[in-house]
């Protein structure tokens, strides 16, 4: 385990440190000690290793990674793995505004809550949290599975595209363009997997399932009122 | 019944409305034809004050003039140096804007790419990611970071000479971009991650910032996700220059880009890009202003964009205070679009050269706005990128002629006192007097 305390180490050397590391190498667990909320921290990352934050990050922790496992221990910051790209982020604690996104791929997993936007614009990624998710969530989601174990605010997959939405809990309002949809056995193997990588016990038959009514995707002088 | 007027009686001639021109009635028989606002591409048409309300006054006995082929006229601007380990070493200051695979063809990015190169400027991506064509192509490419975040990856990100936070643009402040169904090919569709043929809407914010404050923390990532490495530029409309570039400058940007309401689109609201924004001439100023005011004016470049279309355009734009200029929608005139030689197809289009602006539909006749297979064949991308290049060193050229007659030896070293303005708004606007006199209308404490 290589570690690297933040109360004696530059943001700048951290990640020069990380990044340097490439897809053989045989250093693979990396330890990160007083982040206390920094931001940019462990971003950029592409290579097969596993950084444990021990504390909350700042903004974008783990930004546009690629490969890497990154663990908070404690809360994220906004943006938490924005635009991820593949690899698995886990956050012990709540996650505030955009968890990941415009996420292309990986798993992020909240164990905690997630805020405001949690799968805004996300492209392809996966985000089970196990709690509940603020308001505006997957707006202009694309693609990807969010997996809410809790409840969903307000506006839930506004003028989303074709990402799945899976919600255990109530669901405050859903969005322009969003609506219910049927859960199909390719839908509850979706989640099965997803929970069981997200380290979730709930069971895949207490989801509804979410997604695009479609009815935006070209202008229509009838829909006028949704724009 | 009779209804010739009864004889004797004079006849009034018919006559046309100011408030309701034939251009009006056929918005409003459009509008009521369809149910849709009117989408097209390009800037602003209307006409606005302008460079061409401003004149250079040259040499005289009190200015020197150089000679003209004999002493030098420098061009070259670097951009970035702020932070950036390796800035942008460019030999002419007319870079070529942000535009989208996607509203453009393959072939028509490659072409700017390769104008570009041969002129020794940059070229930009737009909103739908890198292509290998413009990335090949392009000795020095800007990689833009956009609110919709299409093809967004951190590989393409490292592969980037600087990278461009587009807030604005000029034809849209505060609207995200479009690109309807006809335009979402296959290719277009698995870069953006979107359903094919879908009308597409870009966002207008940013999905993971908000404020100046957050964009500083943005910066600071890409800049680590980067190595510190790349100038990072921040693009805003014309629509509070001051502010905004105080405001950008605050968060650690390299570079402004700043861009009028000429400046085109690929596809917006009509009603957008003719009544939301201020004239590129209106906007340079205070921009400048805001960098004079924190010392910073040729420390974080200032790039203007919208409507720029000559030499003398850039010499005016310098002598102002930019760095450096961007051109878009002269760009594609260069490499053929609005060509006269399409005129039939634009007469079946319902539109002629010059006038066609319905980039958005994928139509286009000179194969540059369209995805489609046979009409992008019509365009050559090695005799564009060459257009492109004559076109830039055509530019560069009258520039030079312009400093050389006001007596400076780089194009930097023109200034605001090499100005005069032809009408009182042009005047109030660039803050250069009017012409034949020495009043600057609208500066404070000054009359006339």
């Amino acid at each position: 385990m290589q570690t690297i305390d933040l109360a004696d180490s530059t943001l700048r050397a951290l990640n020069k440190t990380l990044y340097a590391q490439s897809e053989t190498t045989n250093q693979t667990q990396w330890e990160i000690l007083n982040p206390k909320g920094a931001h940019a921290i462990a971003c950029g990352l592409d290579a097969p290793i596993e950084v444990t934050v021990r504390g909350s990050t700042g903004y974008y922790c783990a930004g546009m990674n690629q490969k890497a496992t990154v663990n908070i221990t404690g809360s994220a910051g906004p943006g938490v793995a924005e635009n991820m790209m593949s690899g698995k982020v886990v956050i012990d604690g709540d996650a505030s505004q955009y968890a990941g996104a415009t996420g292309h791929g990986g798993l992020l997993v909240i164990k905690g809550n997630a805020s405001s936007r949690c799968g805004i614009s996300m492209k392809g990624i996966d985000i089970v949290v196990h709690g509940n998710i603020g308001h505006m969530s997957a707006f202009m989601a694309q693609s990807g599975n969010l997996v809410v174990c809790g409840d969903a605010g307000d506006a839930l997959g506004d003028s989303c595209y074709e990402a799945r939405l899976f919600v255990r809990g109530k669901v405050k309002s859903l969005g322009t363009d969003c609506e219910q949809k049927e859960m199909r056995p390719e839908h509850i193997a979706i989640l099965t997997e997803l929970l069981a990588e997200a380290g979730s016990d709930a069971r895949p038959e207490e989801f509804t399932r979410y997604g695009s009514a479609r009815t935006l995707y070209n202008f229509d002088v009838d829909n006028a009122g949704a724009y | 019944m009779n209804r010739q007027t009864p004889k004797g009686i004079p006849h009034t001639t018919p006559r046309q409305s100011a408030t309701f021109t034939q251009d009006v009635n056929s918005d409003i028989r459009r509008a009521a034809a369809t149910g849709i606002y009117d989408i097209r591409g390009g800037g602003a048409k209307r006409k606005l004050p302008s460079f061409d309300d401003l004149l250079f006054m040259g040499a005289s006995i009190s200015r020197y003039p150089l000679e003209g082929y004999r002493e030098k006229c420098e061009t070259s601007v670097t951009i970035g140096a702020r932070h950036a380990e390796k800035p942008i070493e460019l030999d002419i200051p007319i870079t070529i804007a942000g535009m989208s695979f996607g509203a453009l063809s393959g072939p028509a990015k490659e072409a700017l790419g390769r104008g570009a190169s041969a002129a020794g400027t940059s070229t930009t991506t737009g909103d739908g990611g890198m292509t290998p064509e413009e990335r090949g192509h392009s000795s020095k490419l800007v990689y833009q970071y956009l609110p919709s975040r299409y093809g967004m990856n951190p590989n393409d990100l490292r592969k980037a000479d600087a990278i461009e936070i587009v807030v604005g643009q000029g034809a849209k402040p505060g609207g995200g971009g479009m690109l309807l169904g006809q335009k979402i090919s296959d290719r277009v569709a698995e870069m953006r991650n979107l359903p094919k043929g879908i009308d597409q809407r870009s966002a207008c914010r940013h999905p993971d910032w908000t404020g100046p404050d957050d964009l500083e923390i943005k910066i600071l990532e890409l800049r680590e996700i980067t190595g510190w490495k790349v100038p990072i530029y921040v693009k805003v409309a014309g629509a509070r220059p001051y502010y905004d570039v105080t405001l950008a400058i605050k968060a650690g940007a390299d570079a402004i880009v700043l861009d009028g309401m000429q400046g085109g689109t690929a596809a917006t609201q009509d009603v957008f890009i003719e009544h939301v924004g201020q004239p590129t001439l209106a906007i340079i100023r205070p921009a400048v202003q805001a960098l004079q005011d924190l010392g910073m004016h040729r420390k974080v470049q200032l790039i203007l964009s919208g409507g720029i279309r000559s030499g003398a355009d850039v010499a005016k734009a310098m002598a102002l205070g930019a760095d450096a200029v961007a051109i878009g929608t002269a760009a594609l005139i260069a490499l053929g679009d609005n060509d006269p030689k399409w005129e039939a197809e634009y007469n079946a289009l319902g539109t002629t050269a010059g006038a066609y602006d319905d980039w958005h539909e994928g139509l286009d006749p000179a194969g540059i706005t369209t995805q489609d297979p046979d009409l992008m064949a019509r365009f050559d991308p090695i005799e564009g990128g060459r257009r492109l290049r004559n076109y830039l060193k055509v530019m560069t050229l009258e520039a030079q002629t312009i400093a050389r007659a006001c007596g400076k030896n780089h194009l930097h070293n023109l200034e605001p006192e090499d100005l005069v303005a032809l009408t009182m708004e042009a005047a109030a606007m660039a803050r250069v007097p009017l012409a034949g006199t020495d009043w600057y209308p609208g500066k404070p404490g000054t009359t006339y």
